[in-house]
């Protein structure tokens, strides 16, 4: 094992040569379907099903994105999801910092037996209630309306949990000192608790939005017409829209995925948090 | 004294009822759309369905139990289900643990990388399956093209391909999931350790086994469970990709619930899968739990989930 400087020079940079070679090769495969996903939504219908192949967009049809936002009705789908899931986003935050904030701070009877039932409703899953659930909706006059989509998500067990937890980190002496000077629950809730809690609430709320972004078994019982249908139903629908149509199917896929793309670049950082402290994909 | 006892506990009424004023909005929700149907859900089973809409359900007690439970149906569900998980869980976890130790190389342009590898958080499971659902389409699909499978049956009309072909789709959606949580364990595996062992001239798959693998295993195991509840809960792909098809070569338990439930108007029977559904997400979810609270509890104080 004996090498001049110059080789190992070299096997440094084959060594260096190989791995970048790897990174690229993973970075196509897992980029690759949705790449194709955008050169397909900018081909024309017949150069789609040209082979062999196109695999880059020499003339690019941008038209069939405003054919997708209108025709498909992906418009009126993105504005439906827009709603249900800021709707879904704020009330869940609403509730889990009221109720996080009462076991955080308020001593009262029945405390751990109240903390311990919303812990355990992380151990039912939406897809074993359904039946009732629609039952309620129905019995409501919710179905096919925007709180049927809603409300059954307005309270949530892992909101509740992180929020506590971030409470508790609060400082004792915080607390005592806020007392003195006369902060009764709203104002400490408000200057205190809520603005020293953001980092969770903010990785909390991005975890909330993409699990109402990505719904897809309820909005599915529960909605009948495009007025209220969510993004995930309405490419549903497009899925079942003829083949010669296949560009305005790509084209309002990327449509759809595009709001939780923007939101992955510009919260990357809360993002990686939320999924790793929530811990649960929608 | 006594005056000062009597005022004590009236301002603890009073606490106490702010406490369940600020309870109250989520205790509602809970009890509607959580507690209730669960009950509900249980006692549905006691009766099968009538055979028009509009006549009353039949009370059968626990007979709809037994037959349902004991049917070879449910069997099959379950098999496709388990295989479903055994195909998605342990490629993914890999996948993940290798894109996470390609991107922890210290070179440049890691953090491109790292942007990448996690892209596919960003679609939902309808997005997933809708870019795959094109490109498996047995006329114009360009992956149809590739695997040879133009002018005869696509794969997802194939009774043997289908399931992996839905599994595949399920794993490219859960990749970019899987990343962040194999590199955010990677990340705090501490570097002396491995330099360390380095030094001790080990080589780099015996430092990645001995010292890095033992690290992650409690990710894994986070991972592997969160993948198992999630697929046993997997819907949206069944639906757009196969709707339970060819013959019934995907027909997962939560599909088979859907199906009876809301397309065959069969309430009582779906209600018994529907039990059995949660016991086994029962299961799963408190051994998940179990682990989560230890993380939660002792792994990071509680200071540093506030920052």
């Amino acid at each position: 094992m004996h090498s001049s400087p110059a080789g190992r020079r070299t096997r440094l940079v084959a060594g260096r040569v190989t791995r970048y070679a790897l990174l690229v090769v993973m970075a196509v495969v897992v980029l690759f379907p949705i790449y194709i996903t955008v050169v397909n939504a900018l081909l024309p219908s017949a150069e789609i099903a040209h082979r062999p192949p196109v695999l880059f967009p020499t003339h690019p049809q941008w038209s069939t994105f405003s054919t997708a936002f209108s025709h498909a009705h992906l418009g009126i789908y993105l504005r439906n999801s827009a709603i249900v899931t800021v709707a879904i986003t704020v009330a869940e935050l609403v509730t889990s910092v009221l109720a996080a904030y009462a076991f955080a701070f308020i001593r009262f009877p029945l405390r751990n037996t109240v903390f311990v039932l919303c812990l355990a409703t992380l151990m039912v899953p939406m897809e074993a209630t359904v039946i009732p659930n629609y039952r309620t909706i129905e019995a409501f006059g919710w179905y096919n309306t925007f709180p049927a989509l809603i409300v059954p998500f307005a309270a949530s067990g892992v909101g509740i949990f992180l929020l506590r937890q971030a409470f508790l980190g609060i400082p004792r002496d915080l607390r005592d000192a806020a007392a003195l000077d006369g902060y009764g629950h709203l104002r400490f809730l408000m200057r205190v608790a809520v603005p020293l809690s953001r980092p969770v609430l903010a990785a909390f709320g991005i975890f909330a939005f993409m699990g109402a972004w990505n719904q897809y078994l309820w909005p599915l019982i529960v909605t009948q017409t495009d007025s209220v249908r969510t993004v995930p139903i309405g490419l549903r629908q497009l899925s079942a829209a003829n083949v010669n149509q296949i560009d305005v199917i790509f084209a309002g896929t990327l449509l759809g995925a595009l709001p939780i793309f923007v939101l992955l670049i510009v919260f990357q950082r809360q993002l990686v948090r939320g999924l790793t402290a929530g811990s649960v994909k929608g | 004294m006594n005056g000062a006892g009597e005022r004590w506990s009236r301002r603890a009424v009073r606490e106490a009822a702010v406490a369940y004023l600020l309870l109250m909005p989520a205790l509602v929700v809970f009890g509607i759309f959580v507690f209730y149907p669960l009950v509900k859900t249980a006692y549905l089973g006691f009766f099968t369905s009538p055979p028009a809409p509009n006549l009353p359900a039949h009370y059968v007690g626990l007979s709809q139990y037994r037959s349902v439970l004991g049917s070879s149906e449910l069997r099959d569900d379950l098999w496709r289900t388990v295989q479903f998980v055994l195909y998605t869980v342990p490629v993914g976890i890999v996948l993940g643990i290798g894109l996470a130790t390609l991107a922890n190389q210290r070179l440049a342009g890691m953090q491109f990388f790292r942007t990448i590898y996690s892209s596919t958080v960003a679609t939902s499971t309808a997005v997933a399956s809708m870019i795959f659902f094109t490109l498996l389409n047995p006329e114009v699909g360009l992956f149809t093209y590739w695997l040879g499978k133009q002018g005869g049956n696509g794969v997802l009309q194939s009774p043997s391909l289908a399931l992996p072909a839905v599994s595949v789709v399920t794993i490219w959606q859960n990749i970019g999931f899987t990343f962040i949580l194999m590199s955010a364990a990677l990340q705090s595996v501490p570097d002396d350790l491995l330099e360390a062992a380095r030094v001790d001239g080990a080589s780099s798959w015996y430092r990645f086994r001995t010292v890095t693998l033992p690290l992650l295993s409690p990710m894994i195991f986070f991972a592997a469970t969160v993948g198992v509840i999630g697929g046993f809960q997997a819907f949206g792909q069944i639906d757009i990709l196969t709707q339970g098809g060819p013959g019934n070569h995907t027909l997962v338990l939560i599909y088979d619930i859907y199906r009876q439930a809301f397309q065959y108007d069969n309430y009582g029977y779906a209600a018994v899968q529907s039990v059995a559904l949660f016991a086994i997400l029962l299961v799963l979810t408190s051994v998940q739990f179990r682990y989560f609270q230890r993380r939660v509890f002792y792994a990071r104080s509680p200071h540093e989930e506030v920052r």
